[in-house]
Protein backbone atom coordinates (compact mmCIF):
# COMPACT_ATOMS: atom_id res chain seq x y z
CA UNK A 1 0.00 0.00 0.00
CA UNK A 2 1.10 3.23 -0.83
CA UNK A 3 2.03 5.45 2.06
CA UNK A 4 2.11 9.07 2.16
CA UNK A 5 4.90 11.03 3.23
CA UNK A 6 4.76 15.12 3.76
CA UNK A 7 6.96 17.70 5.31
CA UNK A 8 5.78 21.76 6.23
CA UNK A 9 8.37 24.54 5.44
CA UNK A 10 7.56 27.43 8.04
CA UNK A 11 8.53 31.38 7.39
CA UNK A 12 10.43 31.64 10.16
CA UNK A 13 11.16 35.53 9.90
CA UNK A 14 7.04 35.80 9.31
CA UNK A 15 5.72 33.33 12.20
CA UNK A 16 3.72 35.08 14.57
CA UNK A 17 4.26 31.57 16.84
CA UNK A 18 0.03 32.17 17.96
CA UNK A 19 0.18 28.08 18.14
CA UNK A 20 -2.98 27.89 15.97
CA UNK A 21 -1.15 25.16 13.85
CA UNK A 22 -0.19 23.14 16.43
CA UNK A 23 -3.63 22.62 17.80
CA UNK A 24 -5.02 21.98 14.33
CA UNK A 25 -2.23 19.32 13.42
CA UNK A 26 -4.11 15.61 13.92
CA UNK A 27 -0.95 14.20 14.00
CA UNK A 28 0.83 16.21 16.39
CA UNK A 29 3.68 16.98 13.96
CA UNK A 30 4.29 21.01 15.00
CA UNK A 31 5.43 22.47 18.23
CA UNK A 32 6.78 26.09 18.82
CA UNK A 33 10.58 26.27 19.05
CA UNK A 34 12.41 27.47 22.46
CA UNK A 35 13.88 29.53 19.83
CA UNK A 36 12.91 33.17 19.14
CA UNK A 37 12.92 35.06 16.05
CA UNK A 38 13.67 38.26 15.15
CA UNK A 39 10.68 39.57 16.53
CA UNK A 40 10.58 37.45 19.60
CA UNK A 41 8.28 35.04 18.84
CA UNK A 42 8.44 31.30 19.51
CA UNK A 43 7.98 30.12 15.70
CA UNK A 44 6.76 26.90 14.41
CA UNK A 45 8.76 23.80 13.82
CA UNK A 46 8.16 20.08 12.96
CA UNK A 47 8.79 18.82 16.16
CA UNK A 48 7.82 15.01 14.89
CA UNK A 49 8.67 14.95 11.39
CA UNK A 50 7.91 11.38 10.88
CA UNK A 51 4.06 11.44 11.64
CA UNK A 52 3.24 14.70 8.92
CA UNK A 53 1.27 12.98 5.88
CA UNK A 54 0.78 16.62 4.13
CA UNK A 55 -3.06 17.31 5.23
CA UNK A 56 -1.75 20.61 4.98
CA UNK A 57 -4.39 21.08 7.90
CA UNK A 58 -2.06 23.67 9.47
CA UNK A 59 -1.54 25.77 6.40
CA UNK A 60 -5.25 26.27 5.96
CA UNK A 61 -5.57 28.14 9.46
CA UNK A 62 -2.14 29.51 9.55
CA UNK A 63 -3.47 33.26 10.04
CA UNK A 64 0.17 34.34 8.49
CA UNK A 65 0.10 31.99 5.71
CA UNK A 66 3.81 30.98 6.71
CA UNK A 67 3.17 27.51 6.17
CA UNK A 68 4.04 25.49 2.92
CA UNK A 69 3.47 21.95 2.13
CA UNK A 70 4.92 19.21 0.29
CA UNK A 71 3.69 15.61 0.58
CA UNK A 72 5.09 12.84 -1.52
CA UNK A 73 3.68 8.98 -2.20
CA UNK A 74 5.97 6.66 -1.01
CA UNK A 75 5.66 3.23 -2.88
CA UNK A 76 6.28 0.07 0.00
CA UNK B 1 12.97 9.14 3.51
CA UNK B 2 14.52 12.19 4.19
CA UNK B 3 12.69 15.88 4.24
CA UNK B 4 14.75 17.08 1.69
CA UNK B 5 13.25 14.12 -0.48
CA UNK B 6 9.88 15.68 0.34
CA UNK B 7 10.21 19.03 -0.33
CA UNK B 8 10.85 19.86 -3.75
CA UNK B 9 8.81 22.00 -6.28
CA UNK B 10 6.76 18.76 -7.71
CA UNK B 11 5.16 17.81 -4.64
CA UNK B 12 4.13 20.79 -3.54
CA UNK B 13 0.02 20.66 -2.05
CA UNK B 14 -0.45 24.22 -0.73
CA UNK B 15 1.34 27.53 -0.84
CA UNK B 16 0.43 31.11 0.19
CA UNK B 17 -1.58 32.32 -2.76
CA UNK B 18 0.44 35.03 -4.79
CA UNK B 19 -3.05 37.43 -4.47
CA UNK B 20 -1.65 37.98 -0.66
CA UNK B 21 1.76 40.27 -0.90
CA UNK B 22 4.68 39.48 1.06
CA UNK B 23 4.01 42.18 3.86
CA UNK B 24 3.83 40.84 7.22
CA UNK B 25 0.34 41.18 8.54
CA UNK B 26 -0.14 44.17 10.80
CA UNK B 27 -3.00 41.74 12.68
CA UNK B 28 -1.71 40.17 16.27
CA UNK B 29 -0.67 36.95 16.17
CA UNK B 30 -3.99 33.88 16.03
CA UNK B 31 -6.39 36.79 14.68
CA UNK B 32 -8.84 35.29 12.44
CA UNK B 33 -8.42 38.21 9.87
CA UNK B 34 -5.41 36.63 8.32
CA UNK B 35 -7.30 33.36 7.75
CA UNK B 36 -10.38 35.41 6.28
CA UNK B 37 -8.00 37.61 3.77
CA UNK B 38 -5.97 34.64 2.78
CA UNK B 39 -9.50 32.30 1.85
CA UNK B 40 -11.34 35.10 -0.17
CA UNK B 41 -7.99 35.35 -1.98
CA UNK B 42 -7.51 32.08 -2.98
CA UNK B 43 -11.23 32.27 -3.97
CA UNK B 44 -10.55 35.15 -6.38
CA UNK B 45 -7.87 33.30 -7.67
CA UNK B 46 -9.09 29.76 -8.29
CA UNK B 47 -12.57 31.26 -10.25
CA UNK B 48 -10.22 33.44 -12.12
CA UNK B 49 -11.45 36.85 -11.29
CA UNK B 50 -8.36 38.16 -9.90
CA UNK B 51 -8.29 41.15 -12.45
CA UNK B 52 -12.24 42.27 -12.33
CA UNK B 53 -12.48 41.96 -8.79
CA UNK B 54 -12.24 45.32 -6.52
CA UNK B 55 -12.14 45.25 -2.78
CA UNK B 56 -13.05 48.09 -0.68
CA UNK B 57 -11.33 48.48 2.82
CA UNK B 58 -12.93 49.53 5.74
CA UNK B 59 -11.47 51.50 8.95
CA UNK B 60 -10.63 49.15 11.79
CA UNK B 61 -8.16 46.70 12.30
CA UNK B 62 -8.55 45.50 8.52
CA UNK B 63 -7.49 49.07 7.41
CA UNK B 64 -4.80 47.91 6.11
CA UNK B 65 -6.33 45.16 3.91
CA UNK B 66 -5.10 47.07 0.47
CA UNK B 67 -1.74 46.48 1.52
CA UNK B 68 -2.27 42.45 2.00
CA UNK B 69 -4.76 42.34 -0.52
CA UNK B 70 -2.68 42.04 -3.90
CA UNK B 71 -6.03 43.18 -6.25
CA UNK B 72 -7.40 46.30 -6.81
CA UNK B 73 -8.62 47.81 -3.85
CA UNK B 74 -10.07 51.22 -2.34
CA UNK B 75 -10.21 52.64 0.97
CA UNK B 76 -13.56 53.73 2.41
CA UNK B 77 -14.12 55.99 5.18
CA UNK B 78 -14.97 54.41 8.30
CA UNK B 79 -18.63 51.99 7.99
CA UNK B 80 -18.93 53.40 4.33
CA UNK B 81 -17.32 50.81 2.50
CA UNK B 82 -20.76 49.48 0.93
CA UNK B 83 -21.55 52.88 -0.11
CA UNK B 84 -18.73 53.22 -1.97
CA UNK B 85 -19.08 49.23 -3.53
CA UNK B 86 -22.40 50.66 -4.61
CA UNK B 87 -20.51 53.49 -6.42
CA UNK B 88 -18.11 51.50 -7.99
CA UNK B 89 -20.61 48.78 -8.96
CA UNK B 90 -23.23 51.15 -10.79
CA UNK B 91 -20.00 53.01 -12.40
CA UNK B 92 -18.75 49.11 -13.44
CA UNK B 93 -21.54 46.76 -13.28
CA UNK B 94 -19.59 44.03 -14.66
CA UNK B 95 -16.87 43.93 -12.33
CA UNK B 96 -16.90 41.93 -8.93
CA UNK B 97 -17.27 43.87 -5.93
CA UNK B 98 -16.81 43.29 -2.62
CA UNK B 99 -16.31 44.81 0.88
CA UNK B 100 -14.21 43.07 3.87
CA UNK B 101 -15.67 45.16 6.84
CA UNK B 102 -15.32 44.28 11.09
CA UNK B 103 -18.28 44.50 13.65
CA UNK B 104 -17.12 47.75 14.73
CA UNK B 105 -17.33 49.18 10.84
CA UNK B 106 -20.09 47.09 9.52
CA UNK B 107 -22.56 47.01 13.05
CA UNK B 108 -21.76 50.23 14.61
CA UNK B 109 -20.67 53.46 12.40
CA UNK B 110 -22.18 52.05 9.00
CA UNK B 111 -25.23 50.04 9.82
CA UNK B 112 -26.79 52.75 7.79
CA UNK B 113 -24.67 51.80 4.79
CA UNK B 114 -25.10 47.91 5.24
CA UNK B 115 -29.03 47.74 5.52
CA UNK B 116 -29.75 50.37 2.64
CA UNK B 117 -27.41 49.01 0.32
CA UNK B 118 -28.70 45.31 1.43
CA UNK B 119 -32.10 46.40 1.13
CA UNK B 120 -31.44 48.04 -2.30
CA UNK B 121 -30.13 44.81 -3.12
CA UNK B 122 -26.10 46.25 -4.59
CA UNK B 123 -24.85 43.54 -6.22
CA UNK B 124 -21.89 43.29 -4.11
CA UNK B 125 -20.31 40.67 -1.44
CA UNK B 126 -19.63 42.03 1.82
CA UNK B 127 -17.08 39.88 3.92
CA UNK B 128 -18.40 40.95 7.76
CA UNK B 129 -15.87 39.61 10.14
CA UNK B 130 -17.26 39.79 13.83
CA UNK B 131 -15.02 39.50 17.06
CA UNK B 132 -17.03 40.90 19.38
CA UNK B 133 -14.92 43.89 20.17
CA UNK B 134 -13.24 47.05 18.86
CA UNK B 135 -9.95 45.47 18.36
CA UNK B 136 -7.52 47.96 17.01
CA UNK B 137 -8.66 51.11 19.48
CA UNK B 138 -7.91 48.76 22.70
CA UNK B 139 -11.05 46.41 23.43
CA UNK B 140 -13.84 48.79 23.65
CA UNK B 141 -17.51 47.33 23.97
CA UNK B 142 -18.83 47.06 20.49
CA UNK B 143 -22.86 46.72 19.32
CA UNK B 144 -21.76 43.02 18.87
CA UNK B 145 -20.21 42.62 22.42
CA UNK B 146 -22.15 39.16 24.45
CA UNK B 147 -24.30 40.01 27.33
CA UNK B 148 -22.01 39.92 30.67
CA UNK B 149 -18.73 39.70 28.40
CA UNK B 150 -16.13 42.10 29.64
CA UNK B 151 -14.20 44.86 27.53
CA UNK B 152 -12.94 47.87 28.89
CA UNK B 153 -15.32 50.14 28.31
CA UNK B 154 -17.52 47.28 30.27
CA UNK B 155 -15.10 46.27 32.65
CA UNK B 156 -17.88 44.34 34.82
CA UNK B 157 -19.39 42.99 31.51
CA UNK B 158 -21.89 44.30 29.23
CA UNK B 159 -24.84 44.85 31.49
CA UNK B 160 -28.04 44.63 28.95
CA UNK B 161 -30.33 46.74 30.86
CA UNK B 162 -28.66 49.85 30.32
CA UNK B 163 -26.18 48.87 27.51
CA UNK B 164 -28.73 47.42 25.07
CA UNK B 165 -28.74 43.81 23.38
CA UNK B 166 -26.19 42.49 21.13
CA UNK B 167 -27.08 43.46 17.14
CA UNK B 168 -26.87 40.23 14.64
CA UNK B 169 -26.65 42.26 11.89
CA UNK B 170 -26.77 38.90 10.04
CA UNK B 171 -29.92 37.52 10.96
CA UNK B 172 -31.15 41.50 10.86
CA UNK B 173 -30.07 41.87 6.88
CA UNK B 174 -31.77 38.20 5.79
CA UNK B 175 -35.36 39.80 6.70
CA UNK B 176 -34.50 42.31 3.36
CA UNK B 177 -35.74 41.54 0.48
CA UNK B 178 -32.53 42.35 -1.57
CA UNK B 179 -30.12 40.07 0.35
CA UNK B 180 -29.70 36.84 -1.84
CA UNK B 181 -27.12 34.64 0.40
CA UNK B 182 -26.48 35.58 4.14
CA UNK B 183 -24.42 32.84 6.03
CA UNK B 184 -22.45 32.75 8.96
CA UNK B 185 -18.91 31.06 9.44
CA UNK B 186 -15.66 30.81 11.19
CA UNK B 187 -12.15 30.15 10.67
CA UNK B 188 -10.11 28.41 13.65
CA UNK B 189 -10.04 25.35 12.63
CA UNK B 190 -9.43 23.29 9.30
CA UNK B 191 -12.71 22.37 8.87
CA UNK B 192 -14.31 25.52 9.38
CA UNK B 193 -11.82 27.18 7.17
CA UNK B 194 -12.99 24.67 4.32
CA UNK B 195 -16.70 25.48 4.86
CA UNK B 196 -16.03 29.22 5.02
CA UNK B 197 -14.09 29.18 1.85
CA UNK B 198 -17.01 27.24 0.29
CA UNK B 199 -19.36 30.35 0.98
CA UNK B 200 -17.13 32.35 -0.37
CA UNK B 201 -16.82 30.84 -3.57
CA UNK B 202 -21.05 30.79 -3.98
CA UNK B 203 -21.16 34.54 -2.51
CA UNK B 204 -18.58 35.35 -5.61
CA UNK B 205 -20.63 33.13 -8.21
CA UNK B 206 -23.67 34.72 -7.31
CA UNK B 207 -22.24 38.26 -7.54
CA UNK B 208 -20.74 36.66 -10.98
CA UNK B 209 -24.59 35.75 -11.79
CA UNK B 210 -25.81 38.97 -10.68
CA UNK B 211 -27.86 37.78 -7.64
CA UNK B 212 -28.00 40.60 -5.23
CA UNK B 213 -26.02 40.94 -2.07
CA UNK B 214 -24.39 38.34 -0.55
CA UNK B 215 -23.12 38.95 3.37
CA UNK B 216 -20.58 36.38 4.77
CA UNK B 217 -20.24 36.78 8.41
CA UNK B 218 -17.23 35.21 9.59
CA UNK B 219 -17.03 35.02 13.55
CA UNK B 220 -13.20 35.21 15.01
CA UNK B 221 -11.55 35.85 17.63
CA UNK B 222 -9.49 38.62 19.75
CA UNK B 223 -7.14 37.29 21.53
CA UNK B 224 -5.88 41.07 22.32
CA UNK B 225 -9.18 42.40 23.05
CA UNK B 226 -10.06 39.53 24.80
CA UNK B 227 -7.08 39.14 26.94
CA UNK B 228 -6.23 35.76 26.25
CA UNK B 229 -3.67 33.52 24.46
CA UNK B 230 -4.45 32.80 20.41
CA UNK B 231 -5.52 28.92 21.07
CA UNK B 232 -7.71 30.03 24.34
CA UNK B 233 -9.04 32.32 22.55
CA UNK B 234 -10.39 30.01 20.19
CA UNK B 235 -11.62 27.86 22.62
CA UNK B 236 -13.73 30.80 24.40
CA UNK B 237 -15.35 31.66 20.69
CA UNK B 238 -16.57 28.22 20.35
CA UNK B 239 -18.15 28.02 23.84
CA UNK B 240 -19.74 31.67 24.31
CA UNK B 241 -19.18 33.46 20.46
CA UNK B 242 -21.02 30.12 19.04
CA UNK B 243 -24.40 29.73 21.14
CA UNK B 244 -25.03 33.40 20.00
CA UNK B 245 -23.77 33.30 16.37
CA UNK B 246 -24.69 29.99 15.60
CA UNK B 247 -22.93 29.23 12.80
CA UNK B 248 -24.79 28.21 9.41
CA UNK B 249 -26.62 29.30 6.60
CA UNK B 250 -29.60 31.70 7.16
CA UNK B 251 -30.48 32.80 3.65
CA UNK B 252 -30.58 31.09 0.40
CA UNK B 253 -31.08 32.04 -2.87
CA UNK B 254 -33.11 34.61 -1.47
CA UNK B 255 -35.61 32.53 0.83
CA UNK B 256 -34.89 32.42 4.48
CA UNK B 257 -33.77 28.36 5.21
CA UNK B 258 -33.30 28.98 9.36
CA UNK B 259 -35.71 29.98 12.02
CA UNK B 260 -35.43 33.64 13.39
CA UNK B 261 -35.63 34.20 16.56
Amino acid sequence: MAKVKGAIVVDTVKCKGCGVCVVACPTQVIDLAKEVNGKGYHYAYMENPDACTGCSSCSIVCPDGVITVYRVKVEN
Amino acid sequence: MDIKDIIKPENLVYKKTELMTDNVLSYCPGCGHGTAHRIAMEVIEEMGLTEDTIGVAPVGCSVLAYDFMNIDMQQASHGRAPAVATGIIRTWPDKIVFTYQGDGDLAAIGTAETIHACNRGENIVIIFVNNGIYGMTGGQMAPTTLPNMKSSTSPFGRDVETMGAPLKMTELVALLPGTNFVTRHAVHSPGHVRKAKKALRKAFQNVKDKKGTQLIEIVSNCNSGWKMTPVDSNEWMVENMFPFYPLGDIKVDGKIVKELH
